[in-house]
Formats: C-alpha cells, sequence, structure tokens
C-alpha cells in the first residue's frame, strides 16, 4: 500500500535488495539536504515529534548505534537504547518474545542489529512498526552502503561508471554485500580482492571480478572500500598472521599507487590499524573518507528516519480514512 | 659449498638423454659458467674439443640430474643423524643433484627465518642445491595454517606437513585455498592417522603371523580421496609426496583424467620391496607407509609405467641405531634412500616395465616442472646439473660404504644394476665414482 511517490517501497528497510535505483536516488537526495542541517547550529527539527524510536543491537555497536540515536534526536524523536546485555535477551529470552514485548511498548520505529542473517526479516514480520536493518549476521548493512554511496556521490558526482574495489574479509561481511549489491544496482563495477579463505562460494556470481592479488585488483580503481578483519579471524583459521595479512591485503602506500590518480579510501570502521590499513592512508585527509563517512551515516539515516516516518503518516491517514 | 665456475666443460662421446625434449642420442654437451652452452648429437662430432677440460663419456649415458622431491635430514636438531651437508655428500654420490628437504625438522621449518636458515646453511655447507619445503601447518600441529605468502617469498618450495596428514578437514581446506591464493604447491601425506595409529605394518595375514600391530591399507585411499575432493573446492595445486597402495593409484587416475591440478609420487623403496620382505622383524624395512602386498608393489611399477605416478622419490629418512636397533613395533620407520634412489628405479628398466627416458624423466623433468625447478632438462642456458650414469653396472649395496651419515638402508646387501658414475652441480663435479 505504498503511494507512486514515497521514496521508499515498504514500511521497513531490511535490505539494499528490494530497492531499485530509483529509491536510492530518492533517498541519496534528501540525505543531501540533512547534511547542511548537521553542520549548522540549530541541528534540531520536530519532524518526527512524538515517535518514538528503540535501537535493539544484539551485537557491540559504537558507530551505528550512536549515529541511529543522533539522527532520531535531530528529527524530534524519543529514542531508546536497547542493550542487550542489559535486557531479558540474555537471560535467555527468544527473539520473537522480545519481539512481542517491544511491540507492547508501540514503538515506531525499530532499529536492529542481530548477529544472525534473517533477524530482522524476522522482526519486520511480527512487528507492527517500521524496522530498519542495522546488520544481520553477513546478510545485509544496508544503511552502510547507503552512507558510503552519499559519501562516493558527494566525491564524484556520480556512482554510475566508477570501478569500485571492495578489500579484505568479504566472506564474513554484510557491508560488503550490500555495497555490491548497490554498487552493481547503480552502475559502478565492483571488484572483490581478498585471499581466497575470505571469498564466498560463487563470488563471481553476482557479477562481479575477483581478484586475489591486492595490486592487480587495485589497478585503475577509483575508490578503495576496506574492510574490517575481525581479531579472531586473523590467528590462523582464514589466515596465518596479522603480518601476512598486512604484506599481502593492508592497504599502503604501495599498493594504492596501483589504483587511479586521485583515488579515495573508504573504510566502514572500526580500523585495525596496521592490519588492513596504514596508519598514513587512514589519516591523509586528501584520500581517506573515513572521517566523512561518519558524518554522511547522521545524515543518510535522518533521511531513512523521514522518508519511512512519511510513509508511517501517511499509512495512519489512510487508515482514519477507512475508518 | 656450489661454486659455478667461468671455466668451459665439455662432455663428449655421450649417450645425451633429456627427458624433457625426448632426445636419446649420442652427443656431446658444453658447460660454460655453470650453465648449459650447448648440447647436441652433433657436437663435437667433427672437432675435438679446445676446452681446459674435457670428459670423455665413453658411451655412457649423460643425463639432468636427479631431482629428489622427498627427503628428511636432521638440520636443525638432529645433525647426529643427518645434516644438510652429509645428506647433500650421499645426494651428489646417488646423481641427485636437487633436493627437497621436509620440515620435519627440531624447530619445524614454519617461519621465514628458518626457511632462509635452511637456505643460507645449504649455500654454506652443500654440494647439491636445496630446496625447502615449509610447513602447511603451524609446528605440524594440523591446526593453524603457516605464513604460506611470506614463506614463499622467504624461499620455500613447497608446503607440507611432511610425514603427517592433516586430520581436520576444514584445516586443509582453508590451508588449500589460502595457498591456492599464492599459486603454493602442497604436498601431502595421504594416511588416515587415526585408523593407523601405533601400526608397524600393513593389515593382512602376513602382520597377522607376525602379530605385529597393523593398519588398512585403505587408509591412504580414503585420505586421497578426500583430498581430491578439497581440491576440487578449493582449486590448490596438490601432490601426493608418496603414495602405495593400487586403490590410491586408481583415485588419483580418475582424478588427473577430471582434469584436477594433482599430481603424485612413489618411493624407492614402495616399487622394489612389498610387506614380505620385513621377513623376521628387519626394522631398516619398517618404512611409513609400511611396505605393502605384492600387488601394490607391482601397481606402483605399472603406475610409473602408465605415467599416473609422475615421479619417484627417496623418501630418504635418517634414522640411528638408537631408533632403529628396537624390537620392531618400537622402532622408528624410514630408511636413507639418496643413494639408492637411481639403482632401485632402475629396476623398472631391467624388469622391462619402463624405458630409460621413462625412468629419468620421473627422477628429473617431471618434478622440475611440478616444483617449477629450471633444472632437470638437458637444454641450453639450464643449469650444468648433469649425471653421468652407467645403466647396467651391477653392484650390491653395503650399508656400510654409503656416503650418508646415517646406514639405515632398507637395501643392504641387494643386488642392483645401474648407477652414478660422476654428478656435476652448476657444472662443478661434486662426485666421481672411484675404481
Amino acid at each position: 500500500m505504498t503511494s507512486p511517490d514515497a521514496i521508499l517501497p515498504s514500511k521497513h528497510l531490511l535490505g539494499i535488495d528490494g530497492l531499485s535505483p530509483a529509491n536510492i536516488t530518492a533517498l541519496l537526495d534528501l540525505a543531501d539536504t540533512y547534511v547542511g542541517q548537521g553542520r549548522g547550529t540549530d541541528k534540531k527539527t520536530a519532524l518526527l515529534q512524538g515517535r518514538t524510536l528503540i535501537n535493539l543491537f544484539f551485537e557491540a555497536s559504537t558507530r551505528t548505534q550512536s549515529s541511529f540515536e543522533l539522527a532520531g534526536k535531530r528529527l524530534g524523536a524519543d529514542v531508546m537504547n536497547m542493550s542487550v546485555k542489559t535486557s531479558s535477551v540474555s537471560k535467555g529470552e527468544t527473539l520473537l518474545d522480545t519481539a512481542s514485548t517491544l511491540n507492547a511498548m508501540r514503538p515506531d520505529i525499530l532499529v536492529v542489529r542481530h548477529q544472525d542473517a534473517g533477524a530482522a526479516e524476522l522482526l519486520s514480520r511480527k512487528l507492527d512498526c517500521s524496522v530498519i536493518n542495522a546488520g544481520d549476521g553477513a546478510h545485509e548493512h544496508p544503511t552502510q552502503a547507503l552512507l558510503d554511496a552519499l559519501t562516493i556521490r558527494r566525491h564524484r558526482g556520480n556512482l554510475e561508471g566508477l570501478v569500485v574495489a571492495i578489500c579484505g574479509d568479504v566472506l564474513h561481511s554484510r557491508v560488503a554485500r550490500s555495497n555490491l549489491r548497490l554498487l552493481s544496482m547503480m552502475g559502478a563495477r565492483v571488484r572483490l580482492v581478498a585471499p581466497r579463505t575470505l571469498l564466498p562460494c560463487d563470488a563471481d556470481r553476482f557479477g562481479v571480478e575477483i581478484y586475489t592479488d591486492m595490486k592487480q585488483g587495485l589497478a585503475g580503481v577509483d575508490i578503495v572500500m576496506m574492510l574490517r578483519l575481525q581479531l579472531e579471524r586473523m590467528a590462523g583459521a582464514f589466515v596465518p598472521s596479522t603480518r601476512e595479512y598486512f604484506r599481502f591485503y593492508g592497504l599502503d602506500r604501495e599498493k594504492l599507487a596501483y589504483a587511479k590518480p586521485g583515488a579515495l579510501v573508504m573504510h566502514p570502521g572500526p580500523m585495525n590499524r596496521g592490519v588492513e590499513i596504514a596508519s598514513d592512508i587512514a589519516d591523509d585527509v586528501l584520500v581517506s573518507l573515513i572521517s566523512e563517512q561518519v558524518e554522511m551515516g547522521v545524515a543518510i539515516r535522518m533521511a531513512i528516519l523521514d522518508a519511512l516516518a512519511r510513509g508511517l503518516a501517511r499509512e495512519e491517514t489512510e487508515s482514519r480514512g477507512m475508518a | 659449498m656450489i661454486t659455478s665456475k667461468g671455466s668451459r666443460v665439455a662432455f663428449k662421446n655421450a649417450r645425451l638423454i633429456d627427458p624433457a625434449s625426448g632426445l636419446d642420442a649420442k652427443g656431446g654437451l658444453l658447460v660454460e659458467n655453470g650453465r648449459i652452452a650447448d648440447v647436441g648429437p652433433r657436437l663435437f662430432n667433427d672437432a675435438e674439443p679446445h676446452d681446459p677440460e674435457v670428459v670423455d663419456c665413453r658411451g655412457l649415458v649423460l643425463a639432468p640430474g636427479l631431482i629428489d622431491c622427498r627427503v628428511f635430514t636432521g638440520e636443525p636438531g638432529a645433525e647426529h643423524r643427518e645434516s644438510l651437508e652429509s645428506a647433500s655428500a650421499a645426494a651428489a654420490a646417488g646423481g641427485v643433484t636437487s633436493m627437497i628437504v621436509m620440515p620435519n625438522t627440531d624447530p619445524v621449518i614454519d617461519e621465514p627465518s628458518l626457511v632462509d636458515f635452511i637456505l643460507r646453511r645449504a649455500a654454506a655447507t652443500a654440494k647439491v642445491r636445496v630446496l625447502p619445503c615449509a610447513a602447511l601447518t603451524k609446528g605440524l600441529l594440523g591446526e593453524t595454517m603457516t605464513e604460506i605468502g611470506l614463506l614463499k617469498e622467504a624461499g620455500a618450495i613447497a608446503f607440507s606437513d611432511g610425514d603427517r596428514s592433516v586430520a581436520n578437514a576444514r584445516v586443509l581446506r582453508r590451508a588449500l585455498a589460502y595457498a591456492a591464493t599464492f599459486d603454493a604447491l602442497v604436498l601431502s601425506h595421504a594416511e588416515d592417522p587415526e585408523l593407523v595409529k601405533g601400526a608397524s605394518a600393513t593389515e593382512g595375514e602376513f602382520a597377522t603371523r607376525l602379530g605385529l600391530p597393523a593398519g588398512p591399507a585403505i587408509a591412504e585411499a580414503m585420505m586421497v580421496e578426500r583430498d581430491i575432493r578439497l581440491v576440487e573446492l578449493t582449486g590448490a595445486r596438490l601432490h601426493f609426496a608418496q603414495i602405495s597402495t593400487g586403490a590410491a593409484l586408481d583415485t588419483i587416475a580418475a582424478a588427473k583424467a577430471r582434469g584436477l591440478p594433482i599430481t603424485c609420487g612413489v618411493a624407492a623403496h614402495h616399487l622394489t620391496l612389498n610387506e614380505l620382505d620385513v621377513g623376521a622383524y628387519y626394522t631398516f624395512r619398517k618404512v611409513r607407509p609400511p611396505l605393502r602386498s605384492e600387488a601394490d608393489r607391482a601397481a606402483m611399477a605399472e603406475g610409473v609405467a602408465s605415467g599416473v605416478i609422475d615421479v619417484i622419490v627417496s623418501s630418504h629418512e635418517p634414522q640411528g641405531a638408537d631408533t632403529k636397533r628396537q624390537p620392531f613395533a618400537s622402532a622408528a620407520a624410514g630408511t636413507v634412500g639418496l643413494e639408492t634412489l637411481l639403482p632401485a628405479a632402475l629396476t623398472l628398466l631391467h624388469d622391462g616395465r619402463a624405458s630409460l627416458s621413462q625412468v629419468l624423466a620421473a627422477l628429473t623433468a617431471t618434478p622440475a616442472r611440478i616444483f617449477g625447478l629450471p633444472a632437470g632438462r638437458l637444454a641450453k642456458g639450464a643449469p650444468a646439473d648433469l649425471v653421468l650414469l652407467d645403466e647396467d653396472e651391477p653392484f650390491v649395496v653395503d650399508a656400510e660404504k654409503l656416503s650418508s651419515r646415517a646406514r639405515n638402508t632398507a637395501f643392504d646387501g641387494r643386488k642392483f644394476s645401474g648407477r652414478a658414475q660422476k654428478t656435476y652441480v652448476g657444472g662443478e663435479c661434486v662426485f666421481e665414482r672411484s675404481r
């Protein structure tokens, strides 16, 4: 029951899958207008006044959770953070029981991060409110891909035709999956660069180019997206050691020199300096967009909350009309 | 120490055999600056060479020096059994000019600095080329992969846990996938470790009569099958260091027919001895995997003849009296083999199973191709690693006269025909048989 002028195709944002290029362009356009709001002295509006946003994070998160909190507060919503450590989930409650408890509190928007793929989808079917996926297992992290797209677009004007290398632990990365879906959809050429132990099976079926040699993979690219390598995956299970990983897959000046002159570097954070990225690159404001990604994260989340709230308002008007 | 002389050496009146090109003809060969400068049937036919050093081969076979793909030494850690230097002396006496040494030392070769150590020690002490194989898993424990990229850069030629199988399929899967990333060759020892735990012989009538703890021969084929599936999944290049059963051979033949990047070797003793040779608990014939049935031995010979088995190795494994003078079940496994590799392989020729060129291919050109070595062929520009051999000379193996420090040969007293007369590494004579 979405109207033709809606920015998002449904009341939930569960993944990049399900969005169209038009949805994405509209969201990015809307987000552009919120960048200025964040930079002004009066950062707050009353667009979401009276609305309740719940942040439900089953995995530790600093930037995504605070980004949603800030986005909600800047739009005037009441924001509640539910940390799993202090909730009854850690006492053995199932996800669906948690869902019905939350539902009874009548939130308008639920932001959820969970270690299992499909968790956000499951909640969206059981709750009356809008659900935003803030990361589910190794499946999707759509708001990260959208903020990355916003960051790139503001620097390059357009996503179409860009060559983007996504490097590192693609196997376990929801960021990589959402980004490759979004970037491919918007006409960018995506490369995946990783040792074979960190490449998912049949990755070549996604219309991307696969490289196991970083220098070849970076040759001529416009954007280098580094992924975080989880510490527990370094000690021999997927790669033999930190020093070997940095030697062959860590982004340093020597490897970056293979990219197109002026190529930009991104990282979803938090970084492991000296593992996947050298400090002098991470801190180089001329090539690193890492801080800017965080800023764009707030803007894109304001845009998403705005778009979902508009949908909720429409839905409420329609149901009142029917009554 | 390998020093390439600036001077020239001319070989005349040779029977040149180069399995890589199929050459088998009378001719000559010229060495310059440690490399083969010229070779061919017409060389030195019309005019005598005027070089300072001329070797009259008197019609003997001049072939590429042998490459032994599976050698254990005691360096570092057990130099009293065998050092790189003493092993290289045995290699030179056996016509072996390159030996690939296994990482099963103390400490295990699982660190780039230790690969560097082997290369430096070899450069300082060894008469032949030493190519280190690094461990595939840290400490050979089969738990976490080694730094394959850094080890390869340091000079590791391949990766293996030596005489141990990686029992955990998940660990091997990831190690193979990671190795494939660097196009690194992995050597597998195919033996299900649980099935052969404590075994010192092959299960069967003979082991039962002797009352020896034994393991089933299928322990090998099972691991070969598992490894092949993992190769199919990961795309890694895998070489079975030594197989010993017909069942494993059939499985490998089928995998090769499917185009998988798989190769395999056989140990000289599995070509020439069977389980009955253990006789009255003769511990020098205790090897791993254990000697097999006569049917399996014959299958190995057939495998070399058909080309399914790519290489013949010595599996040279030095042991001392302390480890061998024990009851059979308690004795250490292993036989030295660098000096008997060629004579044992030549039994295939004398039994009419294979041509001389076929036998030499499994000792020269094919291992060079698998391991990516520049040696192993008689071609202009190739390293002048050569063996002059008499394929018919009869002799009796005498353990006391071996050049290796360890004397634990499974072939003591065995009559063979054919052995190396002279061995050259980089154009330098490193061995000459005294008359």
